[in-house]
C-alpha cells in the first residue's frame, strides 16, 4: 500500500537523481534513490535520523561519491563536473559553518570573494543578504554572538551571495525557535518565487506542509513522495478515525488484532488514530467490536490526517515489510 | 589565475588578529623559550659538585687541588679523608665527581713519570660527566705542563715530558664560546616547531568545525586554498625569526658578522619548506588530535636528524639519508653561517637549493592531496 506517489515527471528538472545507492563499506545509506526537481519547485526530505537526508545532499554537492546511479544537477552530471555544478549551487550544511569569529560582514566578503562576486555587484549583494537575514545594523557583529535563528539566515544569504539556480539546504531549521523557523521558510519561498530551486531538509514533519513536494526517506530508501496534500490522501491507502478510549494499551492491541476493516492503529498523545478502509464503515462497525471486549470508545470520529500520520503510518508500513523480507 | 587566494589570506589575518591565544602563543613562549634553551642548550658545564682526597699531601697534590678549588666549573663541595667519604659522596649524589690523588703522586712526578690521577664521576648524567671529564682532563693537562716548564727552569736540565694522555672532546674547545654555536640552532629549532605546530592545525581545524564543509562547496581551486593557507603562515613565521633572532643578538650577544639578506633569503626558503610540512600533515589528518600526534612523530627525528647536537657525519647512513629531507638540516648550516662566520651565497646555495627544492614539492603535494570531497 505504500506505493510512492508518483511524481510529475518535469519537463525542465534542475535536479535528476535515479537509482542513487550510496554504501560506506557493507553499509548502505541510500538505497536506490530516484526523484527530480523542477524548476523553481521547493522539494523537501523527510526522514528520521540517519535516513540517509544529508548523505543524499552531500551526492548533490559532489561532496561524497556515488557507489551508483546517476545524479544531474543544473543539467550537469555531478560525478564529471563537480566543479561546474559548484559553480551554479548555494549549499548550507547541517553543521553551521560559517566563521563564527568573524563579523557578519567579514564572512559575506569572504564568500563573495572565494565565490568571484564582481565587485560592483559584491556591495549590493551584501546589503541583500544583510537585510535578508535582518542584520541590518549589526555587521559588526561576531557571526559566534548571534542567536540561532539568526545565524541560519546569515547562512542563507552567504549562500546566495553569487545567486545560485539551485539551493541545498541541510537541516536549516534545526535547533532553531519557531518563529523564526517560520521566517526562514518565508525566505525560502521568496527565493522560490524568484526561480530558486530548493532542496531542503528537516526533521521537523509540518514543515513538510512549506514544500511543494516532500520525499519521505526511510533507511537510505525513499518512500513516499509528492504534494503535501497527495500524501495526506493518497499516500495513507485509507482514511483515519481517531478514538478515544479508556484503556488505550488493551483497545489499540484488540483494534491491531481482527478488528473489521481496519488497516493499522497506533496511538497519537492520549487518543488512536485508526487507518481504516472506509471510514463511515468504521464508524458504523467499531463502536460495537470495542464494547464486545469491555473497551467501550467514549468518542468516535472521522479525522484528516496530518502528514505526521501519514509519516508515522508510512514509516512503520515499511519497517514491517522490510521484515517481512529479511 | 589565483584572485581567491586575497580573501583566503584578509580572512586568515582576520582570525589570527581576533585569537588572543594565538598572539600570546606567538609572542610570550617563543622569547621564553629562546632564554631558556639558550641556557641550557650549551654543552658547558658550571659549578660541579666535586669532592676530593688527597692521600699525597704533597706541595704537587695540594697545587693540583687547588687548581679545581679556584676553577669557577668545578665547586669543591668536601674534601674527604678517605676513599670511603668520596664513595659515599658519589652514591648520596653530594658530588658529581670524585677526584682522588693516590700516596705517591708527588714521588712519580719527581721522577719523570707519568702520574695517576683517578677521577670518579656519576654517569647518570653522562652528558655533564663527559664534559667534566673533559675539564679535568685540561686542568690536569695544564698542571702537567706547568710542573715540567717549572722543573725545566729549576733543574735546567732537559726532562722527559711528563705522560699525561689528554683526550680532547670534540666538541671542548675552551676558545669557542658553546653558547654562540648552539643559539642559532635554537633560532632554528624553535622556528620549525612553531611554524609546523601552527600549519599543522591550519587545516584540520576548519575541517573539525566544519567550515571546510562550506569551502569545499564553493568553485575554490586546492591550489589557492592551500596557497592561501601558505601566504599569512610565511609572514607569521618571518615576524617570529625576527623575534628570536633579536633575542639572541640583544641579550646572548651572538655576532651576525654575515649578510642579513642571506639569512632573510634562506629564513624564507626555510618557513616555506616547514610550512609546507604542516601544511601536509593538515591534509593527511582528519582530526586535530591526528595532527598532534603526528607533529610530535615527525618533530622529533627533525630535531634529532638536524645536526643541532648529533653531528650527521656519526649518524648511520640511512639516517643520514633522511637528513636530506629535513629543512632544519639545511637551515642549521644557514644560520650558524651566516650569523657567526659571514659566509655567503656562493659557499651557501647547495643548502638554498635544496630547502627550495623540499618547499616545492611539499607544496605541491599538499595541493595535490587536498580533496574537495569529504572521503
Ligand atoms: N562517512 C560516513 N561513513 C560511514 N557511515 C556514514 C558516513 N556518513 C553517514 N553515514 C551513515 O549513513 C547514514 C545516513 O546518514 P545521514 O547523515 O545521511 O542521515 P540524515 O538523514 O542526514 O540524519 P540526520 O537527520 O541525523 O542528519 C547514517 O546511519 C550514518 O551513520
Ligand atoms: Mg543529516
Amino acid at each position: 500500500m505504500t506505493a510512492p506517489v508518483a511524481a510529475d515527471a518535469q519537463v525542465d528538472a534542475q535536479v535528476v537523481v535515479e537509482n542513487l545507492v550510496k554504501r560506506f563499506g557493507d553499509f548502505v545509506a541510500v538505497d536506490h534513490a530516484s526523484f527530480r526537481i523542477g524548476h523553481g519547485e521547493i522539494m523537501g526530505f523527510l526522514g528520521p535520523n540517519g535516513a540517509g537526508k544529508s548523505t543524499i545532499i552531500r551526492i548533490l554537492c559532489g561532496l561524497l561519491r556515488p557507489s551508483a546511479g546517476r545524479v544531474s544537477v543544473a543539467g550537469i552530471d555531478v560525478a564529471r563536473d563537480p566543479e561546474l555544478v559548484r559553480q551554479r549551487i548555494g549549499y548550507m550544511s547541517q553543521k553551521f559553518s560559517l566563521y563564527r569569529d568573524l563579523t557578519v560582514e567579514e564572512n559575506l566578503r569572504f564568500f563573495g570573494g572565494i565565490y568571484r562576486v564582481p565587485r560592483g555587484e559584491l556591495a549590493e549583494r551584501m546589503r541583500f543578504a544583510i537585510d535578508m537575514a535582518g542584520l541590518g545594523g549589526r555587521e559588526k557583529t561576531l557571526v559566534g554572538t548571534l542567536a540561532g535563528g539568526w545565524q541560519q539566515r546569515l547562512a542563507l544569504g552567504c549562500a546566495v551571495l553569487h545567486r545560485p539556480p539551485i539551493l541545498f539546504l541541510d537541516e536549516p531549521t534545526s535547533g532553531v525557535e519557531p518563529k523564526s523557523r517560520r521566517r526562514f521558510w518565508d525566505l525560502i519561498h521568496a527565493l522560490a518565487a524568484d526561480g530558486v530551486t530548493v532542496l531542503v531538509s528537516t526533521h521537523y514533519m509540518d514543515e513538510a506542509e512549506y514544500c511543494h513536494r516532500a520525499a519521505l526517506i526511510n533507511q537510505g530508501r525513499i518512500i513516499a513522495t509528492g504534494s503535501p496534500d497527495a500524501l495526506k490522501h493518497t499516500a495513507l491507502g485509507g482514511e483515519l478515525l481517531l478514538i478515544e478510549c479508556e484503556a488505550l494499551g488493551p483497545a489499540l492491541a484488540a483494534l491491531r488484532q481482527q478488528a473489521p476493516g481496519v488497516i493499522d492503529a497506533s496511538v497519537f498523545g492520549n487518543a488512536i488514530h485508526v487507518l481504516v478502509r472506509d471510514a463511515d464503515r468504521g464508524i458504523d462497525e467499531l463502536p460495537a467490536y470495542l464494547e464486545r471486549r469491555a473497551l467501550p470508545p467514549i468518542r468516535i470520529e472521522r479525522i484528516n490526517p496530518s502528514l505526521e500520520d501519514v509519516f508515522v503510518q508510512l514509516i512503520a508500513a515499511d519497517a514491517a515489510k522490510r521484515r517481512q523480507a529479511a | 589565475m589565483f584572485a581567491r587566494i586575497i580573501p583566503m589570506v584578509i580572512k586568515e589575518f582576520l582570525q589570527l588578529r581576533r585569537d588572543k591565544a594565538a598572539r600570546f602563543l606567538l609572542v610570550v613562549p617563543p622569547i621564553l623559550q629562546m632564554l631558556l634553551f639558550g641556557y641550557a642548550a650549551t654543552f658547558e658545564v658550571y659549578h660541579v659538585s666535586t669532592a676530593v682526597l688527597d692521600l699525597d699531601h704533597s706541595q704537587e697534590s695540594r697545587d693540583l687541588i687547588a687548581r679545581f678549588t679556584s676553577n669557577g666549573r668545578f665547586n669543591v663541595m668536601k674534601l674527604a679523608r678517605s676513599q670511603r667519604g668520596i664513595d659515599k659522596a658519589i652514591d648520596s649524589s653530594e658530588a658529581t665527581v670524585a677526584i682522588v690523588v693516590h700516596a705517591g703522586f708527588a714521588e712519580l712526578l719527581r721522577k719523570g713519570q707519568g702520574a695517576p690521577l683517578q677521577v670518579i664521576v656519576d654517569g647518570t648524567n653522562s652528558n655533564t660527566a663527559l664534559i667534566a671529564l673533559g675539564y679535568i682532563n685540561t686542568i690536569a693537562a695544564g698542571f702537567a705542563q706547568d710542573y715540567v716548564t717549572d722543573l725545566m727552569q729549576r733543574v735546567g736540565q732537559e726532562t722527559r715530558p711528563l705522560q699525561v694522555t689528554l683526550e680532547q672532546w670534540p666538541w671542548f674547545n675552551p676558545d669557542l664560546n658553546g653558547r654562540w654555536f648552539f643559539v642559532p640552532g635554537v633560532i632554528g629549532t624553535l622556528t620549525l616547531v612553531l611554524i609546523v605546530n601552527l600549519t599543522a592545525f591550519a587545516i584540520v581545524r576548519e575541517r573539525e568545525v566544519g567550515t571546510l564543509e562550506q569551502i569545499m562547496v564553493s568553485p575554490i581551486r586546492p591550489a589557492e586554498f592551500i596557497l592561501g593557507k601558505t601566504v599569512p603562515f610565511f609572514l607569521v613565521g618571518l615576524g617570529e625569526v625576527a623575534l628570536v633572532v633579536a633575542v639572541g643578538l640583544l641579550w646572548f650577544r651572538i655576532p651576525f658578522v654575515g649578510n642579513p639578506f642571506v639569512l632573510l633569503f634562506g629564513t624564507a626558503l626555510f618557513l616555506l619548506s616547514s610550512l609546507a610540512v604542516g601544511l601536509l600533515i593538515s591534509t593527511v589528518c582528519s582530526t586535530q588530535q591526528q595532527a598532534f600526534s603526528t607533529n610530535f612523530f615527525i618533530l622529533s627525528p627533525f630535531f634529532i636528524l638536524s645536526g643541532f647536537a648529533f653531528p650527521i657525519a656519526s649518524m648511520p647512513q640511512v639516517l643520514q639519508w633522511f637528513t636530506f629531507v629535513n629543512p632544519l638540516r639545511y637551515y642549521l648550516v644557514v644560520i650558524r653561517a651566516t650569523l657567526l662566520k659571514g659566509v655567503g651565497i656562493d659557499v651557501l646555495w647547495p643548502d638554498f637549493v635544496a630547502m627550495a627544492i623540499l618547499a616545492l614539492l611539499l607544496l605541491t603535494l599538499s595541493i595535490l592531496r587536498f580533496r574537495k570531497t569529504l572521503e
